[in-house]
């Protein structure tokens, strides 16, 4: 008793001292931002927890509003030629960096011709394929980067060319691979620029703090042109890999929203924390690739069997136990530029035992039985839920005369495997990079020859291949009538999902945890939530 | 003395060299690479990357080039902590490994003996039993479920103590993930120290200095701590080395600083450099404490010295 007594007040005066010694009544917005930030450096960077900070301490010519729609950023107004060819930005007067130097025109070129410049090696740089002589550059085929479509007019005018009409373009601005960077800083620092001491940003936070394999921290840029609506002053992005932990330290007060949390723990959540658990449509599909490539699956029928034999319908509710909707089509729902009705095939609608008896008799003509099983192999990336979801697919398929063998390894071994062409059945998942339905088509497109004269199959992992869903998705990129082209990528999606080109499975959900203290959070499509549209109260 | 350490001292050199070859080519082989991500790259992207990473060169003439800058000091770049190179990261989060793990060590060390002295004094009694339970859970347990659940009960619950999360200076933060880290050394050092006792209590010349009259608290500290530490002593070394390198989960749990993630991570993501980095370093580290616990077990124990 008296030990703990002692403890108690240990504590206590431990936590006083902690609440005397920050700063007076500053509002912290706590983050638990998932995995572990390897950059800041908007050329180097690649996952989304990496995007929650570079995106708050840099800002593009656009940005996100509270709903991840394209909004007004560093550019307060912009023109786009008749042709959909030529964008020109006028880049607010009042835009600043964090150490004072007014932002120009020429970080944007400075920005982009890094981005492409092969040296730099940036991984993300193909999102901004669309502008002009862009791709030549990142290949090698093009050294004179002043051929590049960025140019400055003058200090506060940007003019982008581009290849081919891209709806999509201003979405893709959002994106932090053409966010503007300061030449001088990145010369002066090298690669040690991103360290807080170095750091300088355009955005509405700055850097401060840096500690690897724990946290990051940023607070208000007193240079930032909207600096006066800000409601948080700081930001405390937390390394939460372990989602148990995370959780742990939601409840008890040191997280203000979480990035994602543990499946399981969804019914606790709603039964604990009513309203804080926030599971939304999230612009991504989860699926099967098949290996088209090899028998047996260039048999249309045998891949057939196994799309209609997936009861879709359990897995989000109870394999996964999150609701995930289940996918029939390749787009996802609510994708922009997308007008039309969304794909649903006849047999979506069929009772599941008149799909196992059409699967049963397809798999009869193809020489199959229960008791001639057909044998595949069904390769997973090591994941709690990938194996769930193999399990209770494996399960379905046997009722068909389908002999699984699952076969797990880690993400690099995995996706070694699909690249390769080495698996019969493999598991597979895409995140939209940008708002357009071209992003998950483009999945299946034919791979392209290199001058080697092998074929680069890209993400095509099952190696569909279809000239006509070629020729209109080809016919599509550079349409400028957007219901024309929305039709285009329709008629494009049926053909390829007519001929089970892959197996859909279901709609990714994002999955955020947000406490009652914080307002303006709200729920989006893209998981996208910049801090400055938040609020917390104490 | 001295010339037993420097023999030891000169041995880990080939040592050093064999790990250092045999991981390098076993990491290279393994299918796989660091760019194999969820994503297919473009190829004149992977080419950039490629070469931006020396990964176009012929294999050896890589592996020369690692060798060379290892002797300047210099490890080379991580592929995922982009920001930082191999040398950086691992200045960054050793000084925090080494302070969990010497915090873990003390505390699981001097805990665990106290608790193994204890219950093989009171050999068969409640205390026994009620001390080999908690050993028993603390070994058995695994660390990642017994840190969920003391954030529950001290964090969550009592809200005693942080549940996770770092602050630079703040001791407290500490308490939770030094414990967790210490709970299975301690385990076994209180196993060990328990077992030796009770032999050691159990030998003709405790028996004689009981009949001499000698109390049993003298007996303990002048008779039977030093020869039932041995078996102690020869564990200690694996165990820092253990409480070293097995900081994985700790760090993750907790949030916190330190190498232990990346000597795991590093190797799931193909991080060559990082991997091969914190290999060196552990062998290093492992090497160190061999060699230090057997000059201790030389001294502890005559019939080794004079061996």
């Amino acid at each position: 008793m008296k030990i703990t007594q002692v403890l108690k007040a240990v504590t206590t005066a431990g936590a006083l001292a902690l609440m005397m010694s920050s700063a007076a009544l500053a509002v912290t917005l706590n983050l638990g931002n998932g995995g572990e930030p390897g950059s800041l450096d908007p050329h180097k960077v690649s996952g989304d927890w990496e995007n929650r900070i570079v995106s708050e301490y840099l800002e593009g010519l656009v940005t996100e509003d509270a709903q991840a729609k394209a909004v007004a950023g560093q550019a307060e107004s912009w023109t786009i030629s008749d042709d959909g060819l030529v964008y020109t930005f006028k880049i607010r007067g009042d835009a600043v960096w964090s150490d004072a130097v007014p932002v120009t025109a020429q970080n944007w070129v400075d920005a982009f011709q890094r981005l492409f410049d092969p040296k730099t090696a940036s991984e993300y740089a193909y999102l901004q394929y669309p502008i002009k002589n862009s791709s030549k550059i990142a290949a090698g085929e093009i050294t004179d980067f002043s051929q590049l479509g960025v140019k400055a007019v003058d200090d506060k005018t940007l003019e982008i060319t581009l290849e081919a009409a891209t709806p999509f373009f201003l979405d893709a601005l959002t994106h932090y691979t053409a966010f503007p960077i300061r030449k001088d800083i990145i010369e002066k620092f090298g690669d040690q620029w991103t360290q807080p001491e170095n750091i300088v940003g355009n955005g509405p936070y700055k850097i401060v703090e840096w500690v690897p394999g724990s946290y990051l921290r940023g607070v208000k840029s007193d240079s930032y042109y909207g600096k006066d609506t800000l409601k948080i002053d700081e930001i405390r992005w937390d390394n939460t890999e372990d989602l148990t932990a995370a959780l742990n330290r939601y409840r008890a007060g040191e997280l203000d929203i979480l990035t994602d949390f543990p499946a399981d723990q969804y019914k606790f959540l709603q039964d604990n924390y009513p309203g804080q658990a926030h599971v939304a449509p999230f612009l991504g599909i989860y699926y099967y690739v098949l290996n088209q490539e090899k028998p047996p699956l260039d048999n249309i029928n045998i891949r057939k069997a196994l799309s209609i034999s997936v009861l879709r319908d359990v897995i989000g509710p109870d394999v996964l136990g999150t609701g995930e909707l289940p996918a029939y089509g390749w787009v996802p729902p609510g994708t922009g530029n997308y007008e039309g009705t969304p794909y649903a095939p006849d047999w979506a609608e069929m009772p599941y035992d008149q799909r196992v008896e059409e699967a049963k008799k397809l798999m009869a003509e193809a020489g199959y039985s229960p008791e001639k099983p057909l044998k595949l192999q069904l390769r997973y990336n090591t994941n709690e839920n990938h194996q769930r979801i193999a399990v209770a697919i494996s399960d379905m398929w046997k009722q068909i005369g389908v002999e699984v063998e699952l076969f797990n390894a880690e993400t690099a071994v995995h996706y070694d495997a699909l690249r390769a062409g080495d698996y019969n059945v493999g598991r597979a998942g895409w995140l939209l990079d940008y708002d357009d339905p071209s992003n998950t088509l483009d999945l299946l497109k034919t791979g392209t020859k290199g001058s080697d004269g092998t074929i680069n199959w890209g993400n095509n992992y099952g190696r569909y291949s279809d000239a006509k869903f070629d020729e209109l998705m080809t016919a599509a990129s550079s349409e400028l009538d957007l219901v024309k082209r929305a039709g285009q990528m329709h008629e494009a999606e049926k053909i390829a999902m007519d001929a089970f080109a892959a197996i859909p499975i279901y709609w990714y959900v994002s999955k955020n945890v947000v406490s009652p203290k914080v307002t303006g959070f709200e729920d989006n499509a893209k998981d996208i939530h910049r801090v400055r549209w938040m609020t917390k109260s104490e | 003395m001295f010339g037993y350490a420097l023999r030891r001292v000169l041995t880990a050199i080939p040592i050093v060299l064999i790990t250092i070859t045999v991981c390098f080519f076993i990491l290279r082989l393994a299918p796989g690479g660091p760019f194999d991500g969820e994503r297919a790259l473009p190829p004149d992207q992977l080419k950039n990357l490629r070469a931006y990473y020396h990964l176009d060169e012929p294999l050896i003439m890589q592996f020369f080039g690692y060798i060379g800058g290892v002797l300047r000091g210099d490890f080379g770049p991580s592929m995922v902590m982009k920001d930082f190179n191999v040398s950086r990261l691992i200045g960054i989060g050793l000084p925090f490994t080494l302070t969990l793990g010497f915090s873990a060590f003390i505390v699981g060390t001097i805990g665990g003996m106290i608790a193994g002295a204890v219950a093989a004094v009171n050999q068969n009694k409640w205390p026994d039993y009620l001390l080999v339970a908690i050993v028993l859970v603390g070994i058995i347990i695994p660390n990642f479920l017994m840190a969920n659940l003391v954030q529950l009960f001290f964090g969550v619950y009592l809200k005693w103590l942080p549940v996770g999360g770092y602050q630079p200076g703040s001791l407290i933060h500490l308490v939770l993930p030094v414990f967790i880290l210490a709970l299975p050394h301690g385990g076994r050092v209180a196993r060990l120290v328990r077992g030796s006792m009770i032999e050691v209590l159990g030998t003709n010349y405790v028996r004689t200095a009981r009949s001499k009259g000698l109390g049993t608290r003298l007996i303990l500290a002048r008779h039977a701590l030093k020869p039932a530490l041995l078996p102690v002593v020869s564990y200690l070394g694996p165990g820092l080395s253990y409480l070293l390198t097995g900081s994985l989960v700790v760090e993750q749990v907790f949030s916190l600083p330190g190498i232990g993630k990346y000597f795991i991570t590093a190797a799931l993501n193909r991080d060559y450099g990082l991997v091969l980095g914190t290999t060196i370093l552990y062998v290093f580290i492992i090497l160190a404490l061999n060699l230090l616990v057997d000059i201790l077990y030389a001294w502890l124990d005559p019939k080794v010295r004079y061996r």
